[in-house]
């Protein structure tokens, strides 16, 4: 129980990390946080439901008011704009991501990799698409357009989440939660 | 860095019951996504507006800078609807949107962390139910605050320690190691927890 949620708070923590220290530019050029990395990572490093619960605490004080995403933004006026959606998308791509990782045989850097397409990508642009359509006020496939945007972004991120949760595994095979560790 | 949002310019806002003003905030962004009338629109940014002028100018001055990270999205609704010809649909949209974040960050800025925290605190009291006591849930939060710090001097840390070895810059070699630390700070502090009685 004790580690449980001591591995929750600290890769909530993490999360905030991500988004605060923007001096890990992820690639030459591409203008992206590290943020949903930090969500994919939950995922695919927790499981499913360490993974959204850790999410979901990231958010609880990101909504009380603590700075904690990328750009030092927080409060509740986040979860009234454009991006709204993703954040909600937030904790349920955490648990897709860890749900894949939890039902998949394949390698784990390969695993991770996919779990992270599809929880950070697929489900996370399922809620944020949305989103951003309710509050731009455009059709879904007009926000999909704005989306498209930040998806090389996101690809190189499912990369990262492969290469780190394999590094993890290799070298503190025990903290894999996600694989039954 | 770990500053919360709360402005520290004391406004009639701050004094007034943290439900009071999440009710209010809910009905008013409730009926901002209801209303399309441009007058409305324009009539509720003033009023938030003249919200924000009650605290002063600092308090104003940090509500405007809130609200920056906006630009993008005023842009995008900016242009999109000055090339097709609905330019007043653009202006209601991006109307809507200043005023719904400008509100919520009001809220934000004039209630005291303790307090929102309070309502999460009561808000997750039905999932005491289903094995999550609230007791657990404030040590949570608590150790998120106090790790955010650390964890963001350990990234610096590490990528110190790789530019003081490489020409080339860090990028994401930094985020192995700092994942491992941040596993092994979580084992010492599960450790420490089991060691002083459990979580209970």
């Amino acid at each position: 129980m004790e580690r449980n949620l001591a591995y929750i708070s600290l890769f909530a923590a993490l999360i905030a990390v991500l988004g605060l220290v923007p001096k890990i530019d992820l690639a030459a050029g591409v203008p992206i946080t590290a943020q949903s990395l930090g969500i994919m990572l939950c995922g695919t490093v927790l499981g499913a439901r360490r993974g959204a619960l850790a999410v979901l605490l990231f958010l609880a004080l990101v909504a009380v008011g603590l700075p904690l995403l990328a750009g030092g933004r927080g409060g509740l006026g986040v979860f009234a704009g454009p991006s709204a959606g993703y954040l909600i998308g937030f904790p349920v791509a955490a648990f897709a991501s860890g749900w894949i990782m939890e039902r998949t045989s394949m390698g784990t850097g390969i695993a991770a990799f996919c779990a992270a397409v599809i929880g950070g990508i697929a489900v996370l642009y399922a809620f944020g698409i949305p989103g951003m359509a309710i509050v731009l006020d455009k059709t879904i496939v007009e926000a999909a357009h704005i989306a498209i945007a930040f998806l090389p972004g996101d690809a190189v991120k499912c990369v990262l989440t492969g290469i780190v949760t394999a590094a993890i595994a290799n070298m503190r095979p025990g903290t894999l939660l996600s694989r039954g560790a | 860095m770990m500053l919360t949002l709360t402005s520290p310019v004391e406004t009639r806002f701050h004094g007034l019951p943290v439900g009071v003003k999440l009710a209010g905030l809910c009905a008013f962004t409730l009926w901002l996504f209801a209303v399309d009338d441009l007058g409305w629109l324009a009539a509720s940014l003033a009023a938030v507006v003249a919200c924000y002028a009650t605290g002063g100018r600092l308090f104003a001055a940090n509500g405007a800078r809130m609200l920056w990270p906006l630009w993008p999205f005023v842009v995008i609704v900016g242009v999109w609807h000055g090339v097709t010809d609905a330019p007043w649909q653009g202006v209601a949209i991006i109307l809507r949107m200043i005023t719904a974040v400008a509100a919520a960050n009001l809220v934000t800025m004039t209630t005291r962390l303790a307090d929102m925290i309070a309502v999460i605190e009561w808000l997750a009291r039905p999932l005491g139910r289903i094995g999550l006591p609230p007791r657990r849930l404030a040590l949570a939060i608590a150790l998120v605050i106090r790790f955010v710090p650390v964890l963001a001097q350990n990234a610096a840390r590490i990528t110190e320690a790789w530019g003081a070895r490489s020409a080339r810059r860090a990028r994401w070699r930094v985020l192995p190691a700092l994942m491992l630390s941040a596993i092994d700070d979580a084992d010492r502090v599960a450790e420490a927890l089991r060691a002083r009685g459990g979580v209970g």
